[in-house]
């Protein structure tokens, strides 16, 4: 029988999982022990419905509605003094609970405190720009747009940022492959020269450390040096040619040495810098 | 079969460059010198003035979010490296202090000092290449020879330290993996000491530079309502006159018990950065001379003991069997840190670098999110240019200090 391999997500996993083996959590705490934030939620608590709160990490993470995410963010900027909007993002849990957990990071540089805005949206359910609260969202909602998928309403300059324009599906979906999906391997082949040609091209060398000893056109071959375009194929390789400047004698310029010819048994390797 | 040109015709290769109105639509980049890598500004001018700019992004996307998916954490580490490629140990750090703090582990004493001086040695070789490339933007040739000399001598000693010039990959998750070479404190603090001297050099051919200021002065006035909106850190922000730097406000590692200031400047300029720039330096070289002393006062464990998580010291893998097995299971497997998420920020040269990572406890991150402060940094552009003259262009890009590795990451 063939290994069942999932489609819903196609990253890495490990080999081996010890199934008597309890993955522990990071341990968290109740919000109420930190006075600050108890305060903070108190007060949130009057402006938006909360889901959950909890202290991880030092952290206070506060689960809200996705529709109230502007209006959280308006009230923990302008009441609570949480002045910067440091980083926001999704989080892909399309294959477990069908949809994406937006994160809002947010500081407050008077109270030296972070706390973590989330909210939960489905695959398909559009989420409101905060792009008019804080700048910073302009480039992150483009991010995560392109890297996601998430539909951003509101916004005004939604389109990818990092990836091509006309990319096709979300490069850090868990369904997307590491190495990309087709149209990714083929993205330049089907641009340049068009589809039809993807058999004349060929594939992509996608290691970029691979090396072809016997490729005589596009590797050097330090110290076996032969013809460029020689077909070596049946051994016949010089053993060993001398490392040397190209030119015979050195290089010269203007009738002056500018260079002199290395000589390898000569030559030393110096090991203190000078 | 035939390259068809045409199909390139809708998206980014051929815009349309019209003159309407008087204005035209400059194409600044991708690879233009000053663009300080592979940034691509669309500008609309009216005679020599922008009045539109739009900074495009994405020409080094390498996908280390997707990467970091598909890899262990001790793999990642490396990767890390290619993020600010001017200051790599500062990635190393910030990505090795979220994941201890998502281990509940704490580095050793002198770890911990190792780290710290190499942060700052990065921290000086960034600010260095900044102030070199920065003024050879703005047309000060002579500074680039200099303060490229100097960043030479901190590019060897670490390479001393961990052999590699560019990607250090010097600190491990649960510490460093050497210690310090003989006699390297002392050619530390003989190098801060040049470099004590030399940045008074800097100082004399630019601070009172009669183009220097005219350039600087007054270009590129980030207002800390803008900063605060565009999520600015590092000098960006204290440029601004907000006093943040999370080396301070926030501290980690032994920065508690270092002794030094956060400069800031108010007249929010390119003026105001370039003198917080080199005063950072000067602050930089103050901790580096504390951490000396304190590095010799310390005991010698480099890496934190936690079989768990981090592999045995290689004598005790060598000849004890227990450290074997967990060693190979650590290096083929992984460790498998708790479930949950965390957020850790450190101040890179550049700003706040900050590492999410969202763990479900297999070996793999099932999430990481870099905080890269380029990002904004770029972003901001869009703000910053219009109503500048084009010359202007490339003083406001250099003096942002924006590295491409961690802007497309």
């Amino acid at each position: 029988m063939r290994k069942y391999t999932p489609k819903d997500d196609v990253q890495k996993k490990s080999y081996f999982n010890d199934r008597f083996f309890v993955t522990p959590s990071i341990p968290r705490t109740n919000p109420s022990e930190d006075e600050v934030f108890a305060n903070d939620i108190e007060n949130l608590d009057t402006s938006v419905k909360i889901l959950e709160t909890y202290i991880e990490a030092g952290h206070l993470v506060i689960y809200i509605n996705a529709c109230d995410n502007k209006k959280a963010i308006t009230y923990l900027r302008d009441q609570l003094d949480y002045d910067f909007l440091m980083e926001l993002s999704a989080i892909d849990y399309i294959s477990t609970r069908g949809g994406f957990e937006i994160f809002y990071e947010m500081l407050s540089t008077s109270k030296h405190k972070r706390i973590r805005l989330k909210c939960f949206i489905s695959e398909k359910e559009p989420i409101e720009s905060v792009e008019s609260l804080f700048k910073m969202a302009n480039w992150s909602e483009r991010e995560m747009y392109d890297m996601y998928g998430v539909k951003i309403v509101n916004h005004h300059n939604m389109k990818r940022i990092l990836m091509p324009d006309d990319w096709y599906d979300y490069p850090l979906r868990k369904t997307y492959p590491l190495h990309g999906d087709e149209t990714a391997q083929w993205y330049e082949v089907d641009k340049i020269f068009g589809k039809e040609n993807r058999d004349v091209i060929g594939p992509e060398e996608r290691d970029s450390a691979a090396v072809d000893r016997y490729d005589t056109t596009r590797f050097a071959r330090l110290g076996h040096e032969v013809e460029f375009g020689v077909d070596i194929t049946d051994g016949k390789e010089p053993e060993h040619t001398p490392l040397g400047y190209q030119e015979e004698g050195g290089v010269k310029l203007f009738g002056k040495r500018l260079v002199k010819e290395l000589h390898e048994d000569k030559s030393v390797t110096l090991d203190k810098r000078r | 079969m035939q390259q068809q040109v045409n199909r390139l015709k809708p998206f980014f290769e051929n815009i349309n460059f019209e003159r309407e109105d008087n204005t035209m639509v400059v194409n600044f980049g991708p690879q233009h010198p000053s663009a300080h890598g592979q940034l691509r500004l669309l500008l609309e001018l009216q005679g020599e003035e922008i009045i539109k700019a739009v900074p495009t992004v994405g020409y080094l996307h390498r996908g280390m979010e997707k990467m970091a998916e598909n890899m262990i954490y001790n793999e990642f580490l490396p990767t890390t490296d290619r993020m600010d490629y001017i200051a790599s140990s500062s990635n190393n750090y910030g990505f090795a202090l979220a994941v201890e703090k998502l281990l509940g582990i704490e580095a050793p004493r002198r770890a911990e000092i190792i780290r710290t001086m190499l942060l700052e040695l990065n921290r000086l070789t960034s600010h260095l290449f900044w102030l070199a490339t920065h003024a050879l933007d703005v047309g000060a040739m002579s500074i680039f020879l200099y303060a490229f000399r100097e960043r030479e001598f901190a590019m060897d000693l670490i390479e001393d330290y961990c052999g590699a010039r560019l990607t250090h990959a010097s600190i491990r998750i649960g510490g460093v993996p050497l210690d310090l070479p003989d006699n390297w404190t002392n050619e530390l603090a003989a190098y801060v000491k040049i470099l004590t001297e030399e940045i008074v050099k800097y100082e004399g051919l630019l601070t009172e530079n009669r183009i220097w200021k005219m350039r600087l002065e007054n270009v590129g006035i980030i207002t800390p309502e803008q900063a605060k909106s565009w999520g600015c850190s590092g000098v960006a922000l204290r440029g601004s006159g907000i006093k943040w730097d999370l080396r301070k406000e926030m501290p980690y590692g032994i920065y508690p018990e270092l002794d030094f200031d956060i400069p800031t400047a108010d007249t929010c300029d390119s003026y105001g950065r370039y003198k917080c720039y080199m005063q950072e330096m000067r602050e930089t070289m103050k901790i580096l001379t504390q951490l000396i002393p304190m590095y010799h006062d310390s005991d010698p464990q480099l890496m934190a003991h936690s079989p768990e998580y981090v592999s045995a010291p290689k004598e005790d893998i060598m000849t004890q069997n227990y450290s074997l097995m967990q060693h190979f299971v650590l290096v083929t497997q992984g460790m498998r840190p708790p479930k949950g998420e965390i957020y850790v920020a450190t101040e890179s040269p550049k700003g706040e670098l900050g590492f999410m990572i969202v763990s479900d406890g297999s070996p793999y991150p099932y999430k990481i999110k870099l905080r890269a402060p380029s990002f904004w940094h770029t972003g901001i552009l869009e703000d910053l240019l219009p109503g500048h003259q084009l010359a202007d262009v490339v003083t406001i890009i250099g003096n942002l200090n924006i590295v491409f590795g961690e802007i497309d990451r």
